[in-house]
């Protein structure tokens, strides 16, 4: 029928049409940026090389890329360690009980992150509420300077990131069969053994998930950097936002971009070693 | 000693006596060793209680340490002073300059038109895209596969900066439409994704029999796919909703000086020092969104649960 194969091809072209256009075409475009150089008057220079990836090897972005990896992957060992115990948990609880927990997880960011992570300042500062409560423990004897240091942006990265690791690991420790447990119990295994052999391995895809979903936002997210953090902790991020916006040089903050995407892929592709395509239900809902 | 105690008749006064005095011992004894086993049971219990809230105690600790922020800035919308971090005293004064301050009230419109628009367009894209995916076979869906993936993988930096490079390419000018495509395109795979998780639960034979019945693909998506996806749909709307509201990365790139939205507006402020008033609004849009979220999200609770 003519009504059906119009129908047909409108629903599959529009998403296509969309897809390619918004997501596919601008990916190419900044990989084809990252190999031009950058123009005195226009944006861009058509004269392809590869001087900006050889610029990007100068000790100053070496020293902001290793800074970036570094808080980014303590940001991610944070994040596991409080995140793995939390979903554990929580996926140990009634059916019942679950939807609730999650929904009081996910509520504090449906509120403004900027402000979120500016309500971190007034608790972190040297008159903050957290320097008064580790004065009144006896902790400290002093007001510790945390504001503007790396310290400041690791806590800030943490709090926003923190879900992004739960959910995944969640929603695998929740179809995770616990009769996998008592059968371990029964042949007497200990709780160590039994966590270690069986549960983190099967939830491996998630971990790696968590992983994906908190370290590549961890070094972008350039407003935690700039709002928490001191000059000497500017990540990525920030490198590239102001390559964007102060410097002009979009040919190199496409470079980095590209760098980070390659990256990325590195993880990815351990991702889609390690999940069949009907258990990567962690990223793809 | 059962059967001296059933028969303590048939015994002699003196044993009689003795028999007492073991009936109690006995009675001490066995007392003492109950005592001590309710002592253990209660010891058990505790270590019990113990051992079973030191769970419950953890999670509690993150969610108070997730909930603190909220709580400051809802308080010092209430505080008494501009700047100074010290309470002050309570007053609603920074709610009424609120509602006289035009910047911020034009910024939070623009962002509320961007946002609505941007997740009604998103949702009805996702809703026709999971179709296709679900329903028809056709070259390149593997490629769609992945552009989704990517797009919900991909920091929003990258994003950002990707299209900026693009509208800068097609020299599309930045302003509402270049920030309306950029919201539609990052919600656009949030929203494919949980419906097409709902229609992957859906009995296929519904289709089957409608189309047996004569109905058209047209049909069969309005009359049956639309009304059993309104949930996901619901969920998907919302998502996106908050999604735009609160993004700053992909919109700091792609947002020029004429179409400014309420997270750049706040961006803006966070070197000088945010005021009480954007507290204050903040605190009015999360009132808000709790309003909704809990008349809305008590139907389509599976949305939570992640099959």
């Amino acid at each position: 029928m003519l009504i059906d194969r119009v129908f047909k091809k409108t629903t599959i072209a529009l998403p296509v049409f969309w897809l390619v256009f918004f997501a596919f075409l601008p990916f190419l475009l900044v990989f084809i940026a990252s190999f031009l150089t950058q123009g005195d008057t226009e944006i861009f220079k058509w004269h392809f090389n590869l001087s900006n990836y050889w610029d990007l090897l100068n000790p100053i972005y070496l020293k902001v890329f290793l800074r970036s990896l570094y808080l980014a992957a303590i940001t991610t060992v944070i994040c596991l360690i409080l995140a793995y115990p939390f979903a554990y948990i929580v996926a140990r609880k009634h059916e019942k009980w679950r939807p609730i927990l999650i929904f009081l997880l996910i509520l504090p960011f449906w509120t403004s992150s900027l402000i979120r992570t500016y309500a971190l300042i007034i608790l972190i500062r040297s008159q903050g509420l957290l320097n008064k409560f580790l004065f009144m423990l006896g902790i400290i004897h002093q007001p510790i300077q945390l504001l503007y240091t790396q310290g400041a942006v690791l806590i800030g990265l943490v709090y926003s990131l923190l879900p992004f690791m739960i959910l995944p690991l969640f929603a695998n420790l929740e179809k995770f069969d616990w009769r996998l447990m008592e059968a371990a119990q029964d042949l007497s295994a200990t709780k160590w053994r039994i966590l270690s052999r069986i549960v983190i391995p099967i939830t491996k895809p998630g971990i790696v998930a968590g992983i994906i979903l908190v370290f590549f936002p961890a070094m972008t997210m350039f407003y935690i950097p700039n709002i928490l953090g001191g000059v000497h902790s500017l990540l990525l991020g920030n490198l590239i936002q102001n390559q964007f916006i102060s410097t002009h040089n979009w040919p190199m903050g496409s470079a980095t971009s590209v760098i980070l995407t390659l990256l990325m892929g590195i993880f990815l592709v351990v991702y889609f070693k390690l999940t069949t395509p009907k258990e990567r239900t962690e990223l793809m809902g | 000693m059962t059967g001296k105690m059933r028969h303590p008749e048939l015994d002699s006064g003196s044993s009689k006596n003795k028999d007492l005095w073991s009936l109690f011992f006995e009675k001490v004894r066995i007392s003492t060793a109950l005592e001590k086993k309710s002592d253990m049971k209660r010891l058990v219990r505790f270590k019990n209680i113990f051992s079973q809230s030191i769970p419950l105690v953890y999670i509690s600790v993150i969610y108070i340490l997730l909930y603190i922020p909220i709580v400051v800035f809802i308080v010092y919308s209430f505080n008494n002073a501009t700047f100074s971090a010290v309470w002050h005293g309570a007053t609603l004064k920074w709610y009424q300059t609120l509602l006289s301050d035009t910047p911020i009230l034009r910024v939070t419109g623009h962002s509320l038109v961007i946002a609505t628009l941007s997740s009604t367009i998103a949702t009805f894209l996702g809703a026709l895209a999971s179709f296709a995916l679900f329903e028809y076979r056709f070259h390149g869906k593997k490629l769609i596969f992945t552009l989704i993936f990517i797009l919900i993988v991909v920091p929003d930096l990258m994003f950002g900066i990707a299209l900026l490079v693009l509208y800068t390419f097609l020299k599309f000018p930045l302003g509402f439409w270049s920030l309306l495509l950029a919201h539609i395109s990052f919600c656009f795979p949030f929203v494919i994704v949980i419906t097409l998780s709902r229609l992957k639960d859906m009995d296929k034979n519904i289709f089957e029999a409608a189309r047996d019945l004569g109905a058209t693909d047209l049909m069969i998506f309005i009359r049956i796919i639309f009304p059993l996806l309104l949930p996901a749909l619901i969920a998907g709307w919302l998502l996106s909703f908050t999604l735009s509201m609160d993004d700053v990365i992909i919109s700091f790139f792609v947002s020029g000086p004429t179409y400014q939205i309420l997270p750049l507006y706040i961006f803006s402020l966070v070197h000088v020092g945010v005021t009480p008033e954007i507290n204050a609004l903040c605190t009015v849009i999360f009132g808000l969104t709790l309003l909704v979220i809990l008349l809305g999200l008590l139907i389509p609770k599976w949305f939570f649960v992640k099959k």
